[in-house]
């Protein structure tokens, strides 16, 4: 299944190195002059998508991110880490503040069907609202079986055998494309984007609303 | 200053490069730049081609070395709170 279209989905969050700060008011976090990067269980989403086009497993992989204009620089990461092409869905800064994993899973179901992907990478949680839902609920939206915490991975035609870490252990299932994969810690070792690749992901695809 | 030497070039790419990946090291990035150039002017009076590609492969080590840094760190952070 040389023609599998990958979506990989890419959170922009706080960086982990950073210590949170809560406003003086409660009513959140600093997020002004704080260093931000792409969630760590997505980056190792998108090495996984990426492995899978340098297999020739797959022939696309599509870097997503809703949120405001920043964002493009984590989907600029991804371009630089060998996606093909970033999809930004752009939402206003205030509105972001109430994006959840619900109206995510919506807009990534809405996108799988428009670019016909035949699987969904993505983290298993993002490292700021640790909500661990999107995956689940992407799924439940397209009615695509589901792999999550996925330790490993291997795609044979459009059978997919997936390792997930569960309590106490892994457990082996098979799912049929297309579906959807959330990542855990132990899949992947991602790559570092090079200064390099960076500027030709600059200058190649300029993400593109949606 | 007549340095029309065909390394000129690797050599400044080496430069950027390290200070691209040096920017998320640990300690600062002021504090890596300043290492960093440092190191580079030590060997500025460096003239043998031999001995310039020596030190580019170290610098280039250096940066494999400083990608492994951060996985490992990105990595130990990720395991202990999940």
């Amino acid at each position: 299944m040389a023609d599998l279209r990958v979506l990989v989905g890419v959170k922009r969050v706080i960086d982990f190195a950073v210590k949170i700060r809560v406003k003086p008011d409660k009513s959140g976090v600093v997020t002004d002059g704080v260093k931000h990067s792409m969630n760590p269980f997505c980056e190792i989403a998108v090495e996984e998508a990426v492995r899978l086009k340098e297999k020739k497993l797959a022939k696309e992989v599509i870097a997503v991110s809703c949120g405001p204009l920043q964002c493009q620089e984590t989907i600029r990461t991804a371009l630089a880490m060998g996606a093909d092409r970033g999809i930004h869905v752009e939402v206003s800064e205030a509105e972001a503040q109430r994006l959840g994993p619900l109206q995510v899973s919506r807009l990534l179901s809405a996108l799988a069907q428009k670019e016909k992907v035949g699987l969904v990478l993505l983290g298993k949680q993002a490292i700021d609202d640790d909500c661990n839902q999107t995956g689940q609920m992407t799924a439940a939206m397209l009615d695509w079986p589901q792999g999550t915490f996925a330790s490993k991975l291997a795609l044979e035609g459009d059978k997919l055998t997936v390792e997930r870490e569960i309590d106490g252990g892994l457990e082996t299932i098979r799912l049929k494309l297309p579906a959807v994969v959330t990542t855990d810690l132990r899949l992947n070792e991602p790559r570092y984007a090079t200064l390099p690749n960076i500027m030709v992901s600059w200058a190649r695809a300029r993400p593109k609303p949606f | 200053m007549k340095m029309a030497n065909s390394l000129r070039g690797e050599v400044l790419t080496l430069y950027k490069n390290l200070l691209h990946v040096g920017r998320e090291y640990p300690k600062g990035a002021d504090y890596f730049k300043r290492r960093l150039k440092a190191a580079f002017l030590k060997n500025k009076d460096v003239k043998d081609p031999e001995k310039i590609k020596e030190l580019i492969l170290r610098g280039e080590f250096v940066i494999k070395e400083l990608e492994a840094l951060y996985f490992l760190r990105k990595y130990r952070a990720m395991k202990q709170r999940y």
